[in-house]
């Protein structure tokens, strides 16, 4: 029954060949720096590969024993929680205003896109450049109110202000998918309620809501491995995992054990166990959480 | 038939000539991280020196900030393309200097020339600064820099300060900064860039105390750090309880408090020599002094270390290219070449012809700031505690010293608990890095 609805290929070699440029691309980008990062992570290695020394799970096992390591991870959970909820929050909240707004949609929608095309590096920068305590323009205004703002010093700030750039970054992309998420919602459905006597915001708990489950699901999956990996740029731009290491986050660490510090071994631990992370968390998001999300 | 065959000779005569025009001119390749104002003079330089003669041709390449081109330099060597020549800020001079399969000794390059290299020519500090511990030169310094006192004459006036005498001492500088806030004269005293540089490893050399064992890690890899002695505690505790109240304060790691500085927000300022260019181009009213000294330091002040960036040579090219690179660092030991570029630059001078040349010319009657860090790194000697300070894994320690200081300037810990932390982790790091 089944092999009678499948679609089959005349030629044996066409679907590969449609497949290939799709296989190498995942090869090049994923296949082979991991497969080096493996390699890397039992060796030591002097930053020029002038000697190399096979030292097997020496390198992980120096990370994992490392107080900072343990710091750096505090961090990362602490950052892509706020940076994930704050982003999906705001995003939510603006798509169900923007959802409700009849003249000028567009206008407001595409505005409130914009901030999704600036590189993160350039995110960065413009958040230092308003909060930076040597030059800022809104450091300067908060200063001047008597408020000590120094995120130079206090980590919390620090904390505050790449969490803040970060989802600022991300609402959009957020925003985007919550509009398309209510336009898919029958209105019927809504004003079937209404009629039944359901007021605003129970209609939003009570139907909008769970049926955006779905996006939001998918949006609680995207932001995660944004905060954790897509940020980088944002904390080399803004704090640049200081002060101390109040905002150095994993992968903020494996860049720089690997980059500044020229330890390529414990780098590459580190990035192994990140990439075990993802797998892990990806595989037990979608297996137990997406169990309870209602797809209509 | 035969018209056809002549003009192919002749269009096959033309191609070898020219293609052999080509082979005769041996390009260098210099990958560099001057931006701005030095990275100009880097152009005019190259451009100079490539009219000069008609053999070799260097092509610089601009690779982003000191870090930056010291691991893209590290990058293409794993990658077997490396440069020929590198420029490395003075933190990786260690790191150079641990790779010594990697890197071709200045020493053996310039003796390839057609002069002969004279040690004695260039400034025995700066010099020693980037030597084995035999003596042999091991990268060419181009460009060299040392810490001075940098001060706001008018916030001085405002604050009843003396504007032309500045502050010699530390405690000078700390009662000055102090009557500057509670004036009102600016909302901060003092700030500075770069503590490591200058409030930790330079601050040992000028007040003749250890910085790390082993000679401050000249003498050889393995050092213990010694930071956390009695006469550093107090220095950071000062600077700690001066940050309490705003009078100290912290820019960052490196010179971003320069801008609390060129914007009238703090008064006192310390950062490198090499830092003037942009303080004149702000237009303030600015005087300079020396690195201030610990009066209660008996050798106080001894000498500062070199700070800045050298040129090193990769290993594994071929003579020719070599060649080029003795002819372009003998272009700039040249006398007026030097001259030129300390004058242009603010940098130091790195032979001691084109010092005596400068004076001279008077340059320094009218711009005694520019004297002031030759005057430090050259006045006395140096002792075991000021030829330098070199790790291999010196930016690491750096970052470490950092983030302990930002945890003490929080008010999360005491100087006494930065200084022991800083020691034992950065201790730590040194022994991995060199593999014990």
């Amino acid at each position: 029954m089944a092999s009678s609805t499948r679609v089959t290929f005349p030629n044996k070699f066409l679907p590969y060949l449609l497949l290939a440029p799709q296989l190498a691309i995942t090869a090049v980008f994923f296949y082979w720096p991991a497969s080096q990062a493996i390699q890397q992570s039992v060796l030591r290695e002097d930053p020029f590969g002038l000697s190399t020394q096979f030292v097997g799970l020496a390198n992980f096992k120096r990370v994992l024993n490392d107080p900072n390591y343990l710091n750096s991870l505090q961090v990362t959970v602490i950052f892509s929680i706020a940076t994930a909820l704050i982003a999906m929050a705001f995003a939510l909240l603006l798509a169900v205003m923007a959802d409700k707004v009849i003249r000028g949609k567009g206008v407001y929608r595409t505005l409130l896109i914009w901030p999704y095309a600036v590189a993160p590096a350039i995110a960065g920068m413009l958040w230092l450049f308003l909060f930076n305590p040597s030059m800022g323009t809104l450091a300067y205004l908060l200063r001047s109110t008597g408020y000590n703002w120094d995120p130079l010093l206090n980590s919390d700030q620090a904390m505050v202000l790449v969490v803040a750039a970060a989802s600022w970054k991300q609402i959009s992309y957020n925003f985007l998918f919550f509009v398309a998420g209510l336009q898919s919602i029958p209105k019927s459905l809504i004003e079937a309620a209404a009629i039944d006597g359901a007021g605003e915001t129970k209609r939003f708990w009570t139907i909008i809501f769970p049926l955006l489950a779905p996006t939001t699901f998918f949006l609680l999956v995207v932001n995660t491995v944004y905060a954790f990996f897509d940020t980088f740029g944002i904390i080399h731009a803004v704090t640049g995992g200081g002060p101390g290491k109040a905002t150095e986050t994993l992968v903020y660490k494996v860049y720089n054990d690997g980059f500044v510090n020229l330890i390529l071994g414990d780098s590459a631990a580190q990035s192994v166990i990140l990439m075990v992370i993802v797998i892990a968390m990806t595989a037990v998001q979608f297996r137990y959480v997406e169990r309870k999300v209602h797809y209509g | 038939m035969t018209n056809h065959g002549t003009k192919l000779t002749v269009a096959f005569g033309i191609l070898l000539a020219s293609s052999s025009a080509s082979f005769a001119v041996t390009e260098i390749s210099w990958w560099h991280a001057m931006p701005g104002a030095n990275g100009e003079v880097v152009q005019a330089l190259t451009k100079e020196f490539n009219e000069s003669q008609s053999e070799y041709k260097v092509v610089p390449v601009f690779k982003g900030t000191y870090p930056e081109a010291l691991n893209a330099g590290i990058a293409a060597f794993r990658a077997k393309q490396a440069p020929d020549i590198l420029q490395v800020f003075d933190a990786g001079t260690g790191v150079m200097m641990g790779a010594e399969g990697a890197i071709k000794p200045v020493a053996d390059i310039l003796s390839m020339g057609e002069t002969k290299f004279d040690k004695s020519l260039y400034l025995p500090g700066i010099v020693a600064y980037y030597s084995k511990p035999d003596g042999t030169m091991l990268s060419f310094p181009y460009n060299s820099s040392s810490p001075i006192l940098y001060y706001n004459k008018d916030i001085f006036k405002k604050a009843g300060l003396d504007e032309n005498t500045p502050p010699k001492t530390w405690p000078e500088v700390w009662e000055a900064a102090k009557k500057i806030k509670t004036s009102g004269a600016a909302n901060c005293g003092y700030t500075t860039a770069w503590m490591t540089w200058i409030h930790t490893e330079n601050y040992a050399a000028w007040n003749d105390i250890s910085w790390g064992s082993n000679e401050n890690g000249i003498g050889g890899v393995d050092v213990e750090l010694k930071i956390n002695s009695p006469l550093f505690v107090k220095h950071f505790q000062e600077l700690a309880d001066l940050a309490k109240d705003g009078t100290f304060r912290y820019g960052g790691r490196t010179s971003e408090a320069k801008q609390l500085f060129t914007s009238g927000e703090c008064g006192i300022y310390n950062d490198s020599s090499g830092g003037l260019g942009d303080i004149i181009k702000s237009g303030m009213n600015y005087g300079t002094g020396q690195l201030p000294y610990e009066p209660e330091s008996k050798n106080a002040p001894q000498n500062t270390i070199p700070g800045g960036a050298s040129l090193w040579v990769f290993a594994g090219k071929s003579d020719e290219q070599y060649k080029g690179v003795a002819a372009f660092f003998n272009f700039l030991s040249k006398t007026e070449i030097q001259s030129r570029l300390h004058q242009v630059s603010g940098y130091l001078p790195v032979t001691l012809a084109a010092y005596e040349d400068t004076k001279k010319s008077g340059f320094y009657e009218k711009n005694p700031a520019r004297e002031i860090p030759i005057k430090q790194m050259m006045g006395k000697a140096p002792t075991e505690n000021s030829k330098g300070v070199r790790l291999v894994n010196l930016p690491q320690v750096r970052d470490i010293l950092n983030e302990e200081y930002e945890n003490m300037l929080a008010g999360k810990q005491t100087a006494q608990q930065a200084l022991d932390k800083a020691v034992e982790r950065g201790n730590a790091a040194i022994k991995q890095a060199i593999g014990q």
